[in-house]
């Protein structure tokens, strides 16, 4: 299989911290990939890396074949045309309202008249099931609804790779699993590849034609869903049964690169000026 | 070698600072234009602090002529107050003082909405989607506020002279033609240009430094008040540095 995101040695550190310690991962073209691991063990580092929102320390991150790292200012534009992107409390603009956010990537990236805009936002909210908030303003939704909202945003203008950082965590069940329906359907339809962060081992499952476990800055299992459950690694097993107590939480230094907050930093991104 | 903390802290805010303006720069000249966002931005930095600019610049007009009134007398003097209030006015209370004010109102705000931004990943979901978080969002408040800073200027200006000529005409009972003809006998189009330019500067400053420091904001809802304060106390010193060496510059 052709790799559409290829991970190699990737290496990151904040100050003294070190959050990414040689990731090696490849992503299959129209695969559904699942990054499951504690908080903070660098989850949402490594997916900023791979739409170039971070610059590695050493490594690289090739995405049909071309290195991130390596594109320039004008590039990288161009390039994240490929990505939609959701984060993890939405980061949805505070000063539009529902309809103009989702509206945002297909004024940006497409060529739509207003009238397939305000189809295709409408199409995209309907798939998450929100109507009827079009004019609302994100502060008076809940923290679900936003978080729906910012996956409408990142499907509209129809990505090849879609990013999701924990696009269910802190959702109701069923919110989850109509969530997870739309990751599972966009792949099967559009050959979408997907990068999923999450922690909800259910929605691991449910979406993900491979999941990937990452600890302490490095991956430490990849497996198809029903290989992992019987992988006879003990991390991966306290995960699954979710235990307070073993291998995961023995060493405190885990704990520590867990802290490793991801900073504001330099301006951003694999260009300067 | 490494540098003591405080110092490499220093450099690096100047190098974050000019590396901002140089994006600035950089992204000014390409479309798409955003009027819309510029005229928005220049409501909230020039057209809403009109009153306080006004209220400041009155009050300090007639705090001039009180005091170069009180001081003037004593050399037998009291003719010039007019040009000395008029003067001081325009190359150089108009501009420092509404720098000061629109530092602590919009500068504030710009370093408050951006930090916002930035710790709610705002500013990472722009780049993702293909926009220039610099282009977007910091070029329109620079020149909103280069733009609108000199026009305050031209306001207080009007007003701080008005305030000079109320305190002497009414209270000190100076004569009025006398005094109107006094305020403008020693001031030329110089004087009133380098108060404007100065103003420019600051206004390109306060919003530059605001912008920067929300654009760096680290660490949660704290960081955002740390970067507001910051954004207030280092374009209020900038303004006070920078003026004095533009007044020597612009003789």
């Amino acid at each position: 299989m052709p790799c559409k995101i290829c991970i190699s040695d990737l290496r990151k550190s904040f100050g003294p911290k070190v959050v990414l310690d040689g990731v090696d991962l490849e992503v299959a073209e129209s695969e559904s990939l699942v990054i499951i691991g504690g908080s903070g063990t660098g989850k949402s580092v490594l997916l900023k890396h791979v739409i170039g929102l971070l610059r590695p320390d050493s490594g690289t991150v090739e995405v049909d074949g071309t290195a991130v790292e390596k594109l320039g200012n004008r590039e990288i534009t161009e390039f994240r045309r490929k990505f939609g992107m959701a984060f993890q409390e939405g980061a949805l603009f505070d000063s539009m309202t529902v309809g103009q956010n989702v509206a945002f990537p297909l004024k940006r990236l497409t060529r739509k008249s207003p009238a397939e805009i305000r189809d295709r936002v409408e199409e995209c909210l309907a798939m998450v099931r929100l109507e009827g908030v079009t004019d609302r303003l994100p502060s008076q939704l809940s923290g679900g609804m936003r978080r729906r909202v910012g996956f409408a945003r990142a499907i509209a203008h129809q990505p090849e790779i879609l990013l999701f950082d924990e696009p269910t965590t802190g959702l109701d069940p069923v919110t989850t699993a109509l969530i997870d329906e739309v990751i599972v359907d966009l792949n099967d339809r559009l050959k979408t590849t997907t990068l999923t962060i999450t922690h909800d081992m259910q929605s691991a499952f449910r979406i993900g034609d491979r999941i990937a476990m990452i600890h302490r800055g490095k991956i430490i299992a990849v497996a198809p869903p029903r290989e992992f459950q019987q992988l006879d690694e003990p991390r991966v097993q306290q995960f699954l049964r979710g235990e307070a107590t073993g291998p995961l939480t023995d060493d405190q230094d885990a704990a520590a690169v867990g802290k490793a907050a991801i900073p504001g930093g330099r301006l951003q991104g694999p260009r300067g000026l | 070698m490494t540098l003591p903390r405080p110092i490499e802290r220093f450099f690096q805010e100047i190098g974050r600072f000019v590396e901002m303006v140089g994006r600035v720069f950089a992204w000014t000249p390409r479309p798409p234009y955003d009027w819309r966002e510029l005229l928005r931005q220049m409501v909230k930095v020039g057209v809403d602090s009109v009153p306080v600019v006004l209220l400041t610049a009155m009050f300090t007009g007639m705090v001039m002529a009180l005091q170069t009134f009180t001081v003037l007398r004593r050399f037998n003097a009291e003719s010039y107050v007019g040009s000395l209030v008029a003067l001081s006015m325009v190359r150089e209370l108009s501009a420092v003082l509404s720098g000061l004010i629109v530092a602590g109102r919009a500068g504030s705000a710009m370093g408050a909405e951006l930090g916002t931004m930035r710790v709610t990943e705002q500013i990472d979901a722009l780049e993702v989607m293909a926009t220039d978080p610099v282009h977007y969002l910091v070029v329109p408040r620079v020149w909103a506020a280069t733009i609108m800073l000199p026009l305050l200027v031209v306001l207080a200006n009007a007003i701080g002279i008005f305030g000079g000529y109320l305190v002497s005409v009414v209270l000190m009972g100076a004569n009025p033609v006398s005094y109107m003809d006094n305020t403008f006998q020693f001031m030329d189009l110089n004087d009133l240009i380098s108060g404007l330019i100065k103003a420019g500067v600051f206004g390109f400053l306060i919003a530059a430094i605001g912008c920067m420091q929300g654009f760096y904001t680290t660490g949660g809802a704290e960081g955002v008040g740390r970067s507001t304060t910051k954004a207030v106390v280092v374009a209020s010193i900038a303004i006070l540095i920078s003026d004095f060496f533009l007044t020597r510059l612009l003789f």
